[in-house]
């Protein structure tokens, strides 16, 4: 056969040079008709008379390094009280000499998260309960002292970004706990459990954390028998955590409904009792479920604990809006909550990201019945 | 011979579930006298009152700023209605401007335009995972407290003026002969209302499609315009003007109100946006590929497919942000805005000392809210719920 009789097709037009690149791209996402083309301008003019001023602010004028208050006299960005003010922010009034438990604390806390977070550490099972257990002990032990021969720190004493973490990570590990608990009780079938169960969910997301946190810091004490007093820290989280393992149950409850009634069926043809049949078959497929929904409480509660600061406790919050009216810093007001802002922001955001790639790592079919 | 089938008692479900039952009820009664009698005890070792008798006493503190008339020498019971009133307008304030910013936001992210999509996308992102009261602190302490003293105030047009004092606005001024304006805008209401479901009846029987909206849109503006005409227009605006040293005339907003609603608006604006991408995304792409083969414009699949089905899935969990503004509201208190909280739970609280009792009707102010909005919820549930064989 000759090489002639072979079919040799041309080879293929380019696109139109308008459509590819970065051209093309612009025209098909941002110039796309004439209504398109004016919300890009729109929008551009917004950025730009937005971001320039605000950069021009924050770092072309900013000061980032002096003494003191005096550097800044010139107009522009303040930012060398965050770093004059640090320590403050992040250990409040906790005694100066003594901080070096808190950073166990904290150095032990982050490890436990960053071991569970992460997928493939061994020996889970194990871990798991060891961290919910030994974390809040150790952070008790060694934060509050008097044992081992530590002097003890009163809980007045703890503040700044400390006491927000440590107010957030025991609200996280008791209100999961609490929240199954609820959920379970909210569908169980025994009525008393069920209508207890639906009254504390309803009255605690019926009502406002605010109200809850003046609850526990003035009714609270009224309730407890002649002599035994809570701290305030104590009480507080005794209200966050009511409050939290309300929304909580509600969400575990979310996934508790999306499960097939086959899946009962089959534990208890299985011979399987109630507590195993949620523990070992009904629970582990309805957490997953609600991974995100959980993630979400936990950014809520995260947040929330900010409202600490209005029954009298120094949050991180608190320790920065102290500074702002200190006199000694003068017109740092804007630079100070954006502070505070980028430091719950980069925690949440942290958080949300994470949850979306355990949604996105856990999705095995399931979710569509 | 027939084998028996004997349970042991401890075995029989029905006899453990109902000693269970018993035995939580028995610790739960326990928990609540318990607490009861401490609290009587400790009420009484503090020599604390009972009972609601304060609600008719003197309350002696005055308010920045309350809907119904008030002074000092008006009862604790007043300052409730005093506080509820100013919860329920910046409540309602905060749910209209929060809606229209989370729709905008919310269909800004499903936009084709890029530039567009990004923004909405980091305005979501960064007012979502900041804390609502540093939101509130920052607009109140770093914007709204460093603005000019009134005399060299922000102006806007010589109508609105933003200054420390707070924002002035021109507020109007209604005649004799209003009253005649409001009831034409109600009947117009009414017969808009009538005229919708003659609508759907007439649509469903025979498939006509009638000029609803902007029937309806010229009655609930004509009828009342005409009427406002025919009256001789009884309606001036008083402009707020610089008089020494403040605003005479106009309307003010309270830096405390503006910043509280401004935060809340930025906050529940971001969960609506989401909500609002999510019922859209929730309609599947054949819904609108049916609807453009049968021949619909691009406004009516809008507004007979998507809309109708995106609603089903938005509107409850609208609300859900609508009630949580709503208890959102109450950190007013952390900068004196004088809502329920702060004003009967704080002030009237601490002057009366009668923890329980305040802390009762407040809280019951917030669950009744909650309880019937739920209510309704459920029932919109079960109405728009997909009728399925």
């Amino acid at each position: 056969m000759a090489e002639s009789d072979v079919f040799v097709p041309k080879p293929s037009l380019p696109p139109p040079s308008g459509s590819v690149g970065v051209a093309g791209w612009m025209r098909a996402n941002l110039f796309a008709g004439p209504f398109n083309t004016a919300l890009t301008l729109v929008a551009l003019w917004l950025l730009v008379s937005g971001l320039v001023p605000l950069f021009d602010w924050a770092v072309l004028r900013g000061h980032f390094s002096g003494g003191d208050a005096q550097a800044c006299r010139s107009g522009g960005a303040c930012w060398l009280f965050v770093g004059e003010r640090f320590r403050f922010f992040i250990y409040g009034f906790y005694p100066a000499g003594q901080v070096w438990r808190v950073n166990i604390v904290l150095a032990v806390t982050a490890a436990a998260i960053g071991a569970l977070a992460w997928p493939r550490t061994p020996g889970k099972r194990f871990l798991v309960p060891a961290a919910i257990v030994g974390v809040p002990a150790l952070t008790l032990a060694l934060m509050h002292g008097g044992v081992f021969g530590l002097p003890v720190v009163a809980t007045d004493q703890w503040s700044g970004l400390t006491l927000t973490l440590v107010l957030s990570v025991v609200g996280i590990v008791m209100a999961l706990p609490f929240g199954i608990v609820l959920a379970l009780g909210r569908r169980s079938k025994m009525m008393a459990v069920r209508t207890l169960c639906i009254l504390f969910i309803e009255v605690w997301r019926g009502v406002p954390l605010i109200s809850v946190l003046f609850m526990a810091s003035v009714m609270l004490p009224l309730f407890l028998p002649e002599g035994v007093q809570f701290s305030k820290v104590l009480r507080a989280m005794i209200g966050i955590v009511m409050f939290e393992s309300a929304y909580m149950a509600e969400v575990v409850r979310g996934g508790l409904q999306a499960i097939p009634r086959g899946q009962f069926e089959a534990a208890a043809a299985l011979g399987l009792g109630y507590w195993r049949t949620m523990g070992l078959v009904v629970l582990p497929q309805a957490l997953k479920l609600v991974i995100p929904g959980i993630v979400n409480t936990f950014i809520a509660l995260f947040k929330d604990t900010t409202l600490v600061l209005i029954i009298g406790l120094f949050d991180v919050l608190a320790t920065v809006h102290a500074t702002i009216v200190d006199p000694a810093w003068p017109a740092i007001a804007i630079e100070g909550y954006l502070f505070a802002a980028l430091v719950f922001w980069v925690f949440c955001f942290g958080m949300s990201r994470y949850s979306q790639a355990l949604e996105r790592k856990l999705h095995t079919g399931h979710k569509r019945n | 011979m027939q084998p028996t089938r004997t349970i042991k008692p401890w075995n029989d479900p029905k006899i453990r579930a109902l000693v269970f039952q018993a035995a939580v009820i028995a610790a739960v009664l326990w928990l609540a006298v318990t607490l009861f009698r401490n609290t009587l005890l400790n009420m009484e070792h503090r020599n604390i009152q009972t009972g609601f008798g304060f609600l008719g006493q003197t309350a002696g503190f005055g308010i920045l700023f309350s809907l119904i008339p008030y002074d000092e020498s008006y009862s604790y019971g007043r300052t409730f209605f005093v506080g509820l009133l100013n919860t329920v307008l910046v409540s309602g304030l905060g749910i209209v401007t929060a809606t229209l910013l989370g729709f905008l936001a919310g269909i800004s992210r499903l936009s084709r335009n890029w530039l567009v999509a990004r923004l909405a996308e980091v305005y979501v992102e960064i007012f979502r995972n900041v804390p609502l009261l540093l939101q509130i602190f920052f607009w109140y302490f770093a914007v709204l407290q460093t603005l000019p003293a009134p005399r060299r105030s922000l102006n806007f047009h010589d109508l609105v003026f933003l200054s420390k004092r707070g924002l002035y606005v021109p507020a109007p001024v209604f005649g004799p002969g209003m009253e005649w304006v409001g009831l034409a805008l109600l009947a117009a209401l009414i017969a808009v209302w009538r005229l919708s479901r003659w609508e759907t009846r007439r649509r469903e029987a025979t498939g006509q499609i009638f000029p609803f909206w902007r029937v309806a849109a010229a009655l609930a503006i004509g009828a009342p315009g005409l009427v406002f005409l025919l009256a001789g227009a009884p309606m001036t605006w008083s402009v707020p003007a610089l008089r020494g040293f403040n605003f005479a005339g106009g309307g003010v907003l309270l830096p405390e109100l503006v910043a509280l609603w401004f935060a809340l608006t930025v906050y529940t604006g971001t969960f609506i946006a989401e909500i609002v991408r999510s019922g859209i995304q929730a309609v599947s792409h054949g819904q609108t590929e049916a609807a453009a083969a049968l021949g619909l414009k691009r406004g009516q699949i809008i507004r007979l497919v998507v809309l109708p089905q995106a609603l089903r899935v938005i509107i409850p969990p609208l609300t859900s942000q609508y009630l949580n503004l709503a208890k959102n509201s109450s950190l007013a208190t952390a900068i004196g805005y004088p809502d329920l909280v702060n004003v009967f739970m704080g002030t009237t609280l601490n002057q009366t000392g009668q923890a329980v009792e305040v802390v009762a009707m407040t809280m019951s102010v917030y669950l009744t809210i909650s309880l019937v909005i739920s209510l309704a919820m459920n029932g919109y549930n079960k109405r728009v719920a997909l009728k399925e064989r």
